[in-house]
């Protein structure tokens, strides 16, 4: 799945970053009909979760009210080097994953 | 003078005279305004015409959804599209260097085959030509996010149509075009983008008309379309039967559009409603 | 013809005035069709009023991606955070649009996204905290539609 992440590169330890992630997908509301008149089946982005080195610092359980190609912008305290791994999935089963880098200086 | 015969060298006829030719060079200048195509004055982007939600999302190249499409054009830029072809990168290497403007000489007469082609078209050529592959279908994710990347390496740059003895028939019927009456409503280009410019349809305010930043995402698409989509979506919201993708008339106007928009910068990928 | 009241009615009545002091002083009381999902969000805890702030625009372009941003009050700390932002539709076939997870580690409770939305109507933003209370605040959108309509 298509996505962009966006976390900064380089962060003081106990800097508050913002974090922002954009995914390309229809978030399918189930309540659409093609134009042969036929229902397109629901199809959403239902969690994402997002670890800092393995920890969870969020998670979100999103719905049809979340509009297509999802944008979540939220903050995360920096501690230490290392990795920002998102991770989602949809109704379909199908996964997706990006990772991010970040260096914590101090 | 004796004779009832009219002179034309009397006080009266001189008066005359200069009523007819007074007549004439206004005639004149009337056919030569209808003639010749108005630009709206001042030219405005579409941009100006958004809210303040819309211009936030464009104005940030993280929050505009268009740039997801833009990252799949990237990828493929540097994609092999068969075996044993090149890639785009193969021939045209780095896109920011070889694309650079190029978006600013779109739609122009394709050589090869004589007929308009915007950016897509050209695209979908290269592909045909040069890479031995069948051409990506119309509003296809793939074509869609090659042309934002495309186009993208000529943003901010002004749009430098000229119209020569190649395009001059299509420029004409695309003029043409966007001056005559269609669909159920019986209204032209002319009537909103035109005459109407700046005033409210329902919640929306009227644009010009330009497409500078299309490819775009529309919110009301959910996703990134071409400017042949939009002009599709006027068709039909005049209530006309929409001409298919790649239709003749769809290119044309496409010509007159981008000639129509002066040196207004290119501002793919936008965001519209 | 002079009314007559009820003896019973006369002492429920008094009853209940006498019983208001008694009830949570700042109790918000949403639109009657949220307030069985509300119920089922608090579990029965009452909502309040107070440290959220939601941010989204009076009049939205489009009602398939209108942008919104919720804030809490909140020190953030291990013993005193937001547990969870969860956001209602009043007028949506699917009222619950999403809940967010926080925790300490987040820094800020903060989060901001774009939602769907079916028409002009309320959108609710309930906070959890730590403590287990449950703050909340609400706005109202009106949703309007592109004048150009698509086919396809």
């Amino acid at each position: 799945m298509d996505a962009r992440v966006q976390v900064p590169k380089q962060a003081r330890r106990g800097e508050v970053i913002d974090v922002r992630i954009a995914i390309k997908h229809p978030m399918e509301t189930g309540f659409r009909y093609d134009v042969m008149g036929k229902p397109i089946p629901k199809n959403v982005i239902n969690s994402l979760l997002v670890t800092y080195n393995g920890a969870e610092i969020f998670r979100a359980e999103l719905g049809s009210g979340i509009a297509a190609n999802p944008y979540l912008q939220f903050s995360t305290v920096a501690e230490a080097s290392g990795e920002l791994r998102f991770e989602w999935v949809d109704d379909n089963g199908t996964r997706g994953e990006e990772r991010a880098r970040i260096t914590v200086t101090g | 003078m004796g004779n009832e015969s009219f002179s034309l060298c009397s006080p009266v006829a001189a008066a005359l005279r200069r009523v007819a030719v007074a007549w004439l060079l206004s005639v004149a200048a009337f056919i030569a305004a209808a003639a010749e195509p108005q630009r709206p004055e001042p030219l405005k982007s579409g941009i100006e015409f958004a809210g303040a939600d819309i211009r936030a999302l464009q104005a940030d190249d993280f929050s505009n959804p268009a740039m997801l499409w833009m990252a799949r054009g990237e990828k493929l830029w540097s994609e092999a599209p068969a075996e044993g072809a090149k890639s785009c990168a193969g021939c045209h290497g780095e896109a920011a260097a070889s694309m650079k403007g190029a978006a600013t000489r779109y739609p122009r007469v394709d050589p090869g085959s004589a007929r308009v082609v915007d950016l897509e078209g050209r695209i979908n050529l290269c592909r045909e030509r040069n890479q031995s592959t069948a051409p990506y279908k119309p509003e296809s994710d793939e074509l869609l996010g090659l042309t934002t990347y495309v186009a993208y390496q000529s943003r901010g740059l002004p749009l430098a149509i000229s119209i020569d003895p190649q395009n001059r028939r299509a420029f004409e019927r695309g003029r043409d075009r966007y001056r005559t009456r269609i669909g159920q409503m019986n209204l032209a280009c002319v009537h909103c983008h035109d005459r109407n410019w700046g005033r409210r349809l329902m919640a929306e305010t009227i644009s010009q008309g330009h497409g500078t930043a299309y490819p775009a995402y529309r919110l009301e698409w959910q996703a990134v379309g071409s400017l042949q989509r939009r002009i599709r979506a006027c068709y039909f919201g005049v209530r006309a039967e929409m001409p298919p993708f790649g239709a003749p008339e769809l290119l044309e106007l496409e010509l007159y559009l981008a000639w129509r928009a002066g040196a207004l910068p290119v501002e793919t990928p936008g965001v519209r409603r | 013809m002079k009314t007559r009241y009820p003896r019973r009615r006369v002492i429920a009545t008094l009853a209940g005035l006498a019983a208001a002091p008694l009830l949570p002083a700042r109790a918000a009381s949403p639109a009657g069709p949220l307030a069985p999902l509300i119920e089922k969000i608090t579990g029965g805890a009452p909502l309040q009023e107070g440290r959220v702030r939601l941010e989204i625009p009076r009049l939205a372009d489009n009602g398939h991606s209108v942008p919104l941003k919720v804030a809490v009050k909140s020190a953030m700390t291990s013993s005193d955070h937001v547990r969870s932002i969860t956001l209602l539709s009043e007028r949506n076939p699917r009222p619950l649009m999403a809940i967010f997870h926080l925790g300490p580690r987040a820094g800020r409770s903060e989060i901001a996204t774009r939602v769907r939305l079916n028409g002009t109507q309320r959108v609710l933003a309930i906070a959890q905290l730590s403590d287990g209370s449950y703050w909340s605040a609400s706005a109202e959108v009106e949703v309007t539609e592109s004048a150009c309509l698509d086919a396809g």
